[in-house]
């Protein structure tokens, strides 16, 4: 009669350890790669990444970045180059945190922390500007005052970009292929990526 | 006053002491089956979280114990919504059919008082009764005839609602309790047979010194109670009235607000009284050991209390572990199995009755009952088996048909 034998499983969870986690009050550590709020980086000198070529607005599935360019004023220039981002806002009613905007990035100017806690009174907060979404003086994005930022959320908001070596080969890790990063410098490069990659040759020195 | 009930308090005529004893017992019945209800709520979500090894609600209140009055609270706030091509009047009215017969049903109850050295009465200020609201001498027929009303509160609801999914909820729902209903009415005269009586102050006093019903009759009356009651209070594996993933919500798809409310709050109150009803029938009501001499009474509430626990956690456990059976599959139960089961256990002990009576030889009655039995039991496999053959042909037949008309029309 095994028709009992799913009693006795049922009784036996009774003494089995809870799965649940408390989550208000406890949070579980997020992943290293996770996906929350977008941040808009500066380089160490403090000019902005961003200059306003609209691939992540083109990349975007839910369509919810919205970037205008202009042309840097020639004596005071926001970005390195020729243009940059003049407005820049996304709306987190419609993102979904695909990260597509990350990966077409040129400049790493668009990156994401790990905060997902955040709530809206007013469909005008969902859309958030680019004095939102840029990061401090510090090189720390800003914390906002409806959001629930909890230590480890802001640091290293780049995550993503310094994991990976590219295409997957492991000849390139340890290679820093990036720039220097506000309040950071140049971030060392993660290990153990591509272990698994097996061997590979560089075909070519990865720009600095 | 001997008509209608027969607790020795009305012997002496009906005054001022009784009408009060009256109604101490109805507000005590009815508070306590309120909370009761409300524990009894959270006491289910908490086991069938931990049996799923989650830890169910925590957060309103000590272990979440205030977790059904918040979300009475809220529903009590929710907006009241009438559909508009319901019938109003039975559409409001349905909710009372349901909660009302669980309220009656347990005014029956004997909760207490000492059956195993005394005779189930307690003297409180000169005033000797019954620990329980009323004892009328057709007890167990009103406790079927409140379960059998019961019914129109779900068929009602799902009829007046003016929609399909409610409307299949109280179509089975009325088929399933119909088809249990006999199920439960013979497992019954299996205890009404040992007992001699419909009181069940009566049945629980017979019941008195440990022969209780659950051997006397012997095992089989009792897990066919148990089924058919489990299907009669829609609990789960025969929740088919809301299956959620066929009916959405059954028959009450369509209430919000209070009136939602109070169908759950008839729901659990149900299983409450059900498993109040099947301690008194089956394993002696307030029957038990009297551990401290003194309150002999208040043994006999503790005793039927730990009972009703065990029951209670037995509904929860099958719904934890048991899968909703399938709609024919509980129809053949109930009518293949489950009643002529019963209806042989009976004519089996009415058999052994008989011979008592009369003088017989146990053995001889035992081999003659068994083999009837036995080929009754026979002759109802091969009729199942031929209608199933006969069945089977005429559809293939139809198949057949249907190929050679071409296209496979309907």
């Amino acid at each position: 009669m095994n028709f009992f034998g799913g009693f006795r499983v049922t009784f036996a969870k009774l003494f089995e350890k809870r799965v649940t986690s408390q989550y208000p009050t406890v949070k579980r550590p997020k992943p290293e790669r996770f996906h929350g709020r977008h941040v808009l980086g500066r380089y160490e000198d403090g000019m902005e990444r961003c200059i306003g070529c609209e691939l992540c607005a083109g990349v975007c599935p839910a369509r919810c970045i919205y970037v205008r360019g202009a042309d840097n004023p020639p004596d005071s220039p926001v970005a390195p180059g020729e243009r940059y981002g003049y407005v820049y806002e996304i709306n987190y009613l419609r993102c979904i945190h695909c990260d597509l905007c990350v990966e077409a990035c040129p400049t790493e100017a668009i990156t994401e922390s790990k905060l997902f806690e955040f709530s809206f009174t007013s469909r005008d907060d969902a859309v958030y500007t680019k004095d939102e979404l840029l990061v401090g003086d510090d090189g720390r994005p800003r914390r906002l005052p409806w959001e629930d930022w909890r230590p480890g959320d802001d640091e290293h908001t780049s995550g993503w970009m310094r994991a990976t070596s590219p295409s997957g080969s492991a000849a390139w890790e340890g290679r820093a292929a990036w720039s220097a990063e506000l309040g950071y410098g140049v971030r060392a490069p993660e290990q153990g990526q591509s272990a698994e990659a097996g061997p590979g040759t560089p075909d070519g020195e990865p720009s600095a | 006053m001997n008509v209608l009930a027969l607790d020795p308090a009305y012997i002496g005529g009906f005054g001022l002491d009784e009408a009060l004893i009256l109604i101490v017992k109805v507000v005590a019945a009815f508070a306590m089956l309120m909370v009761a209800v409300m524990l009894m709520i959270w006491f289910e979500r908490k086991l069938i979280g931990d049996m799923q090894n989650r830890i169910g609600p925590a957060l309103a209140g000590p272990w979440g114990i205030l977790q059904t009055m918040a979300d009475g609270i809220k529903l009590f706030f929710k907006e009241d919504l009438v559909p508009a091509r319901s019938d109003r009047f039975v559409f409001k009215l349905a909710p009372y059919l349901s909660l009302v017969p669980a309220f009656l049903v347990f005014t029956v109850v004997p909760v207490g008082g000492n059956f195993t050295t005394g005779d189930g009465t307690v003297s409180w200020w000169g005033n000797t009764t019954y620990l329980q609201v009323a004892d009328p001498h057709i007890g167990i027929l009103l406790v079927l005839a409140m379960s059998s009303m019961a019914v129109y509160g779900v068929m009602l609801a799902g009829w007046s609602s003016g929609s399909k999914y409610p409307l299949l909820g109280s179509v089975r729902a009325s088929a399933q309790m119909v088809s249990y209903e006999a199920a439960l009415g013979l497992s019954l005269a299996a205890v009404l047979l040992q007992s001699g009586s419909l009181s069940t102050h009566d049945i629980v006093a017979d019941q008195s010194g440990y022969d209780w019903n659950l051997w006397v009759t012997g095992i089989v009356p009792f897990v066919v109670f148990l089924i058919a009651v489990t299907a009669e209070l829609n609990r789960p594996p025969f929740d088919m009235v809301e299956a959620e993933q066929e009916l959405v919500g059954g028959f009450h798809t369509e209430y919000s607000s209070i009136r939602f409310a109070l169908f759950f709050l008839a729901e659990f109150m149900n299983v409450i009284t059900m498993s109040a009803i099947i301690v008194t029938l089956f394993l002696g009501g307030p029957d038990g050991p009297i551990l401290v001499e003194g309150v002999d009474w208040l043994w006999g509430i503790i005793w039927f209390f730990l009972k009703l626990m065990v029951f209670l956690f037995v509904f929860v456990w099958l719904r934890a572990t048991l899968p909703r059976l399938r709609y024919d599959q509980l129809m053949d139960m109930g009518w293949k199995v489950l009643i002529p089961l019963s209806l042989g256990w009976l004519l089996f002990l009415g058999a052994l009755s008989i011979g008592r009576d009369r003088g017989w030889s146990e053995a001889v009655v035992i081999v003659v009952s068994v083999a009837a039995l036995a080929t009754g039991g026979l002759v109802l496999r091969t009729a199942v088996r031929a209608g199933r053959a006969q069945r089977q042909a005429d559809e293939a037949g139809e198949t057949a048909d249907r190929a050679t008309q071409g296209g496979g029309r309907r």
